[in-house]
């Protein structure tokens, strides 16, 4: 065991640690706006419009990350058409890309997620709701959503945590993130276990916070 | 439960053997997606330059040989960790992986060179053709100097832990923005995307991808030898394994002499590498 090495490279790898944390916050947020869009739509009455964000989360959740993340990277960068469009300027950039893909990825979980805490919802709550006349757009909005979002707190954070490993893969198009530096460091030092230990070891500080802040919330907003 | 002491007994067997037929074996470990060094056919078969002198090599030291295919950043540790007995794998002899393992002598040698897109602002530089970094003379630093103005700012691809990337890292061009991929595959995809303004690997590596995908990829500035790419490519061994060291040797003094390298090298280059 080099304790050197591990010592050593700690400040790098903390430093790769932001890029893990900028892209992981990037895509929650895009991804949980993403997921909520698609989770009303799944509870929505009109056939097309439920089938497609079926559709959506079908194929995010059916394919692995990496490959889509390949794909929205090596694979629409192969189309010329593509790369004299404005659009270029965001996908010309490995890291749009990989936050696009992360989005999708985890907005299809988190629509899914959402949709199951929308449909356990007694009707109760709705009907007494419409009976002290409050309109559906509102009881959609004021109650429905917010009791969805408690209820799918734990679930959620669940997710939160495959994200983050996930962001991982970034450093398959070229991204310097944790695991990318991590095998950097590896490629000059030859060291794989002190290196990875180290790294995994930051990780799962990730992790703990990660954990105790969902732990925080569902205390919060328990009913 | 008679089925179950059978079945455990037969898999006993079979590891059994599998283990004792591997003893004796020379485990070769190749990358498998750097032609015209390593590559695999369109079926998965593993060929190149690299493939077939190991073959040749097996046949002189005698003994049974396998290849193994290992993913390029984890060539070196998986070697440490006795995943195979010696690398082949394009892998050029530097003083900073010498630290880590053992070389035979090389058995060839390329030069590396950059690689544009057609059209590319960075097509006539002013250099000369080629240019050693061991002690570059007045010539090579000059060429330097002319990179290090024409590269300020732009996005270099290499593949990851290799001399390029060693020596775009050094400096001696100035402060590039260098992107690292897992492949050199991945490289050239990125190149011809136009993500990367120029790209850093084996000038052949370059050719071989042109040729095959009808890109216009053209090559640009000097081509590189000595210095941070090192002294030719040769076997890596184990720093313990000194039989296999010489063993291996020998076989390519004997595969020199009979004009085996020089034979393979001009069939998958196009020219002799051998050294």
């Amino acid at each position: 065991m080099d304790f050197e090495l591990m010592i050593n490279s700690f400040p790098k790898l903390l430093n790769a640690t932001l890029v893990t944390i900028k892209l992981l916050s990037a895509s929650l947020i895009f991804g949980l706006f993403i997921g909520l869009c698609f989770a009303i739509l799944r509870v929505n009455k009109n056939p097309i419009v439920n089938k497609f964000a079926y559709g959506y989360s079908y194929v995010f959740r059916g394919t692995p990350l990496l490959v889509q993340i390949f794909i929205i990277y090596f694979g629409l960068g192969q189309i010329e058409y593509l790369r004299s469009t404005v659009l270029w300027v965001i996908l010309k950039e490995p890291y749009w890309c990989a936050i696009i893909a992360f989005s999708l990825n985890t907005g299809a979980y988190t629509s899914e997620i959402l949709r199951s805490a929308f449909q356990t919802i007694k009707p109760g709550i709705i009907e007494a709701g419409q009976s002290l006349g409050i309109s559906n757009k509102i009881i959609f909005y004021k109650i429905q959503i917010p009791i969805a979002i408690r209820q799918s707190l734990p679930a959620y954070g669940n997710e939160i945590i495959l994200m983050m490993k996930g962001t991982s893969l970034a450093s398959t198009v070229t991204l310097m993130d944790l695991t990318g530096v991590a095998k950097y460091i590896i490629s000059t030092t030859f060291k794989p276990i002190e290196v990875f230990i180290v790294a995994g070891g930051i990780y799962l500080f990730i992790t703990f916070i990660i954990h105790n802040v969902i732990k925080f919330l569902e205390k919060k907003y328990s009913y | 439960m008679n089925i179950i002491k059978k079945f455990s007994l037969g898999v006993l067997i079979t590891l059994f053997l599998s283990f004792s037929a591997n003893a004796d074996k020379i485990k070769i470990g190749t990358e498998g997606a750097y032609p015209p060094w390593n590559s695999k056919d369109a079926s998965g078969k593993l060929i190149g330059f690299e493939v077939e002198l190991a073959w040749t090599l097996c046949r002189y030291i005698g003994q049974q040989c396998e290849i193994v295919e290992q993913d390029w950043d984890g060539m070196i540790p998986a070697l440490i960790m006795r995943k195979f007995d010696a690398i082949m794998a394009g892998m050029s002899i530097t003083a900073e992986r010498q630290k880590a393992i053992s070389f035979s002598q090389g058995y060839a040698d390329e030069v590396a060179s950059l690689a544009v897109m057609k059209g590319s602002d960075l097509e006539g530089m002013d250099t000369p053709a080629g240019i050693n970094l061991t002690k570059p003379n007045a010539a090579a630093k000059k060429a330097l100097k002319t990179l290090t103005v024409a590269l300020a700012g732009k996005t270099v691809c290499v593949q990851t832990a290799t001399i390029h990337q060693n020596f775009l890292d050094s400096g001696d061009v100035g402060k590039v923005n260098v992107r690292t991929y897992k492949t050199q595959d991945e490289v050239n995809l990125d190149l011809a995307s136009g993500r990367c303004d120029a790209a850093l690997a084996a000038a052949v590596a370059f050719s071989d991808y042109a040729e095959k995908s009808g890109k216009p990829v053209v090559l640009v500035g000097p081509t590189f030898s000595g210095g941070a790419f090192g002294n030719g490519v040769g076997v890596g061994i184990r720093k313990d394994d000194t039989e296999l060291l010489n063993t291996f040797n020998k076989a390519i003094d004997k595969a020199r002499k009979n004009g085996d390298i020089s034979r393979i090298a001009t069939k998958w280059f196009g020219f002799d590498a051998s050294m």
